[in-house]
């Protein structure tokens, strides 16, 4: 075999040794779904309050008025649920009018790895006009939306925080 | 009714653009091209050292190609969410290790040592034992959190694979490393199927007690030290690998076991002062066991003086030659390497197709081969870590990190000991080294990885049906 074929051969499978890696790459690039981990610190903690603010008119009126037009629903709907404290900080799961349930149960959605929570705590759904409802199932050391004991189903305002002993979950766009 | 009907399905499918393709194509054409690579780099080694396109070809080629076809079907049926990348990757780095074993097969100096079998054979053989096994994986392990019921379980059965080679009539003493047992005529290393069973054991454990040992601990100078009586596990899992160290004289496993669980006690805490313990912990053994075990001080021998160590093994019986061989093999490779099949790397001898196979890699590939291949553990360690991410659940993260960490150490082990960065340790580069239980266990190491990244990626189910959206009609102006 003469030389200049075994050079050829030689830096061609280089090359696609290399454009093997670079195409892994390229996928992981694209592989933008899933759960997607946040910034955690002081941008997130600076952001929060305003947006709770924000929101915190519409949920009563939203609440008794669930016959509020698609189009706006459509623009206020939140896409994703993050739980900003607790051990699984800066996971989300993406909202599909899904039941999301929260406990210490291997099977719930989000397994909570806390003291503090039952093995089936909480859960999350929508309602048939696509408002996300937080219910507490009979837990030991109760649910809070924010500062409250939820004692009923309560539709959740966007960024309001949910708290499960230590771990705080919140709706967001 | 029906205006919402058209928004909630707008809404659906708003969401299903973040959501979930399950890129089960994209894993068949990377994995295409991962069968290509090695297909290409078995006719190269042919036409190089025999001017012809080698007649095993079709074998090899067809080999590989079932084994990841049947492969990606079973992920398709059984895993279809999972990561696209993991098996790609260990498809070709598997190839690629059963190129260089057929190359160095290939060479009559080998060929003329007492030890020569030919081993590419039963690399394939291992190979397709590999993925059955990652088969078996994925077709029974419906969802890893099964394994969390057997924490303690897998602390026994890990304890004693560990201890398997000592035991007397069964183990076997290999050039002073006492990490094989014989069985019925094959030699296995359970070593490396501990690696696996013992994540399973760390991650249960540390689920249930990392509050303990993460909050429990006073604040000293940035470090946050933990209470002694909380320094028992770790000092448990430090005084086990030491004596691994002492009694089967390995340090790659005694290494890979105390480091994994360094790294999974650093996830689970995050407290930086594990690492500094870690590290300190293992300095003090390593040195120790030094200074009276003669099979460790013969290996920082020949990892300091290399040279030395090459001189002293022309004369004195017992020195190894290796270390420099393959030193001298990297440097003759250069940036790009003499090409497939054109290296001399069978210089080496003993071990140069199981321990030392990177420095074919590195004589016949090159800098720019090595830093590819290097990388593609890089990825599968990446994807390990980010299905860490995406689980849902404490034990699947520490799961992952757990498995994947162990096999970055062991890369790092074997590539660093290769290298000349840390003292030689026998561990085998995972799939491409030359060795059953490393492949196999490496692919079972890979179908869990898979099955824990299925779960973690997996959209959640569609919403019931509501049986009351069906009778109550609500009407809307």
């Amino acid at each position: 075999m003469s030389e200049l074929t075994l050079t050829v051969m030689r830096l061609g499978f280089l090359a696609v040794l290399w454009l093997f890696v670079i195409v892994a790459v390229q996928v992981i690039r694209s592989d933008l779904f899933g759960t997607r981990v946040t910034q955690r610190g002081s941008r997130r903690e600076s952001a929060r309050p305003q947006q709770a603010a924000r929101q915190a008119a519409p949920p009563q009126q939203r609440g008794q008025q669930p016959a509020a037009t698609g189009g706006r629903r459509g623009r206020n709907a939140p896409t994703k649920l993050v739980v900003s404290e607790g051990t699984l900080t800066g996971t989300t799961v993406a909202l599909q009018g899904q039941t999301i349930s929260l406990g210490r149960a291997h099977d719930s959605t989000i397994v909570l790895d806390d003291d503090y929570a039952s093995s089936r705590h909480a859960r999350i759904y929508p309602d048939r006009d696509g408002q996300w409802i937080v219910e507490d199932l009979g837990s030991t050391n109760g649910t809070y939306l924010d500062r409250n004991r939820l004692t009923t189903p309560t539709p959740i305002p966007l960024g309001a925080p949910i708290r499960i002993g230590k771990t705080v979950i919140e709706l967001r766009k | 009714m029906s205006s919402t009907t058209n928004t909630s399905t707008q809404h659906t499918s708003t969401i299903g653009a973040i959501g979930t393709p399950s890129r089960r194509n994209t894993e068949l054409a990377l994995l295409a091209f991962a069968v290509v690579i090695p297909v290409f780099a078995y006719v190269n080694v042919g036409l190089a050292l025999n001017d012809q396109v080698p007649a095993g070809l079709a074998a090899y080629g067809i080999g590989l190609g079932v084994m990841a076809t049947i492969g990606h079907l079973v992920v398709r049926k059984f895993a279809p969410y999972a990561d696209p990348l993991m098996l790609p990757l260990a498809t070709l780095l598997n190839g690629l290790g059963l190129v260089a074993i057929w190359r160095l097969d290939q060479s009559e100096r080998l060929q003329l040592s007492k030890t020569y079998v030919e081993a590419s054979p039963r690399q394939l053989l291992y190979s397709a034992m590999g993925v059955a096994l990652f088969i078996v994986v994925l077709i029974f392990l419906k969802d890893h959190r099964v394994l969390q019921r057997y924490t303690y379980i897998s602390m026994a059965a890990s304890l004693v694979l560990l201890m398997l080679p000592l035991v007397p009539g069964l183990g076997l003493d290999v050039f002073g490393a006492k990490i094989w047992i014989s069985i019925a005529g094959f030699t296995i290393q359970p070593g490396e199927f501990a690696k696996i069973v013992i994540a399973v054991f760390f991650a249960g454990y540390l689920m249930v007690k990392r509050d303990a040992l993460a909050l429990a601990s006073r604040r000293f100078m940035g470090l946050y030290l933990p209470r002694g009586r909380d320094l028992g596990p770790i000092l448990v899992v430090w005084a086990m690998s030491i004596l691994i160290l002492v009694f089967e004289t390995d340090l790659g496993t005694s290494l890979l076991f105390f480091g994994m669980f360094v790294i999974m006690l650093y996830v689970a805490t995050e407290r930086t002062s594990w690492i500094v313990f870690g590290l300190l912990m293992s300095a003090v053994g390593a040195v120790g066991v030094a200074s009276f075990e003669i099979h460790v001080q013969q290996r920082v021998q020949a990892w300091l003086d290399p040279m030395g160590e090459w001189e002293l093994s022309k004369t004195v019986l017992g020195h190894s030659a290796q270390s420099m061989e393959a030193l001298w093999a990297f440097g003759s490779g250069g940036t790009l390497g003499t090409g497939l099949g054109q290296g001399n790397s069978d210089l080496i001898g003993f071990a140069a197709n199981s321990d030392f196979i990177l420095a074919t890699f590195g004589e016949e590939l090159g800098l720019a081969g090595v830093m590819a291949i290097l990388l593609l553990y890089g990825l599968i360690v990446e994807r390990g870590i980010r299905t860490a991410l995406a689980a849902r659940d404490p034990f699947g993260k520490l799961l992952a990190v757990g498995l994947s960490g162990a096999f970055g150490l062991q890369v790092f082990v074997v590539a660093g000991g290769v290298m000349g960065l840390i003292p030689l340790t026998g561990m085998t580069l995972p799939f491409v080294a030359y060795g059953g239980s490393s492949v196999i266990a490496n692919w079972a190491l890979i179908g869990i990885l898979l099955r824990i990244s299925d779960t973690a990626r997996r959209p959640a189910p569609s919403p019931a049906p509501n049986p009351d959206a069906e009778m109550t009609q609500v009407v809307r102006p």
